[in-house]
């Protein structure tokens, strides 16, 4: 029993210690993500990489594509005068905030809600795409909306989305199971693990897109405003994304990726 | 370190601790049994069962657990069985772990002096008895600190249930991180809960090693 305890207490004792390391180390990574960016001129942008119409990784070319992605080029192209000055790395809804935190990238768009909550992690820029949260079934199935959602049903979500929280409040009977990201939550839904997919609708247009099996149901209820997010402190850096931004809107070239993109 | 988010979400962390206690103690026992089954086929003198084990024990420990335990949960759904995340995570995980226990199984099994067997089977024991009275008794005595490995490993790899929606310690740290925004701090807690769990097995083990050697 005294080796037992004396063992424990060595072993959390080095856990702590692994956590006193940790703590060092956030917050670490370029204070200044403007001047980081300006020194290795080009931008490092955190997208998605399963998400179809967003930021999906098309297998057939190997390459990333999206609305996202074709916004971030047209970004890079007013900030830095050349839109091939970008670098993508993918981020999940789990690891985009930190990921941004560590500097690993210096600034995320990837399908990402301006939420108060997040508001205290990051910064966020102007909205630059709204979208709401929606639910995706299988064509005939019996939930026609969220109030379908009662005891004994359950609903697919992603781990760390705002949808994941959201339906937890609009349908609170309802049992939410969360997975790694879209493609698997959707596997899910078609494997029948859950009676609904729940999250933006833009990006569940995309899936409906790849499997005509499957529908949106009951319209949106909620706003989901996605914002571009830096490292928390970065003014300079979200103004000038904002500038950027107003004058893709104002170029006609944001129009042009989102038809090209959005059909809904 | 911020122990709010330990007392927080200490609900959670308990639901979790639940599940992959469960989890862990039924992959245990499943894969031990399992194990001593597909270890007595490897070495029998049926050659049918003989590549049966070996087949098994060759394919479940040389692909990825994360594989094994989506074919149960996702593959297994499109011909109409359904398993959810805790009960497809807990068979992979008996499975996957059941391979390497054969393995340790039988090589304790080989390191008994062929002279037991022969003297069992001339004392007039069958081969099954003989096996199961004299022989693997003594295997898995000689065994039980590579035994000891595995099931660390087991309890270890049962995070593997949290790709799957299984309820684990590691699925609500998962949720947990995504709601705090904090992400080292709340696995640091999910470390010190597996600790729980790992060093009492770890001693366990030592304990039954010592205890059985003074027997011999």
């Amino acid at each position: 029993m005294k080796r037992f305890l004396k063992l424990t207490l060595i072993s959390i004792l080095a856990v702590m210690m692994l956590g006193a390391c940790g703590k060092e180390k956030v917050g670490g990574g370029a204070k200044n993500v403007d001047a980081k960016i300006k020194k290795q001129d080009k931008i490092i942008f955190g997208v998605k990489n399963d998400t179809r119409l967003f930021g999906y990784k098309n297998p057939s070319t190997g390459k990333v594509e999206g609305f996202d992605i074709d916004l971030a080029h047209a970004l890079a192209k007013e900030m830095l005068g050349d839109e091939n000055k970008v670098e993508f790395k993918e981020v999940t809804s789990k690891t985009r905030i930190p990921m941004l935190n560590n500097g690993e990238v210096d600034a995320v768009i990837a399908t990402m809600t301006i939420s108060e909550e997040r508001k205290k992690e990051v910064d966020f820029t102007d909205v630059y795409f709204q979208a709401g949260q929606s639910l995706l079934v299988k064509k005939g199935s019996n939930i026609k909306g969220i109030e379908d959602l009662k005891k004994g049903t359950k609903a697919l979500a992603v781990k760390g989305s705002t949808s994941a929280i959201n339906i937890r409040e609009k349908a609170p009977e309802t049992q939410v199971l969360e997975f790694e990201n879209y493609g698997e939550a959707f596997t899910a839904l078609k494997s029948g693990k859950g009676d609904a997919l729940t999250t933006d609708d833009a990006i569940l247009y995309g899936m409906a897109d790849e499997d005509p099996d499957y529908e949106l149901v009951g319209g949106t209820f909620t706003e989901e405003p996605y914002g571009i997010a830096v490292k928390k402190g970065n003014t300079a850096l979200v103004d000038k994304l904002n500038k950027a931004l107003k004058a893709v809107k104002d170029s006609g070239k944001y129009e042009e990726i989102k038809s090209k993109w959005i059909k809904h | 370190m911020d122990f709010s988010i330990l007392t927080d979400n200490f609900g959670l962390y308990l639901e979790g601790f639940k599940n992959t206690i469960i989890a862990s103690v039924i992959a245990l026992v499943s894969s031990f049994f399992l194990g001593v089954i597909v270890a007595v086929m490897r070495i029998s003198p049926v050659k049918v069962l003989n590549w049966l084990g070996t087949g098994y024990v060759e394919f479940f420990r040389n692909i990825p657990v994360l594989i094994i335990t989506f074919f149960f949960y996702f593959g297994l759904a499109s011909i109409g069985i359904e398993l959810d995340g805790l009960k497809a995570g807990t068979t992979a995980l008996s499975i996957y772990t059941s391979a390497f226990i054969a393995e340790a199984i039988r090589a304790g099994i080989m390191s008994v002096p062929k002279g037991q067997m022969e003297a069992a089977r001339s004392s007039g024991l069958s081969y099954n008895q003989s096996m199961r009275l004299i022989i693997l008794p003594q295997a898995i005595k000689i065994v039980i600190p590579s035994l000891g490995n595995q099931f660390i490993n087991l309890v270890k790899n049962s995070s593997i249930l949290g790709v799957v929606a299984g309820l684990d310690l590691m699925y609500q740290a998962d949720l947990i991180s995504a709601r705090a925004f904090v992400t080292f701090d709340v696995y640091l807690f999910v470390a010190m809960f597996y600790l729980v769990l790992t060093i009492p097995l770890s001693l366990g083990v030592h304990y039954l090693e010592k205890r059985l050697a003074r027997s011999h």
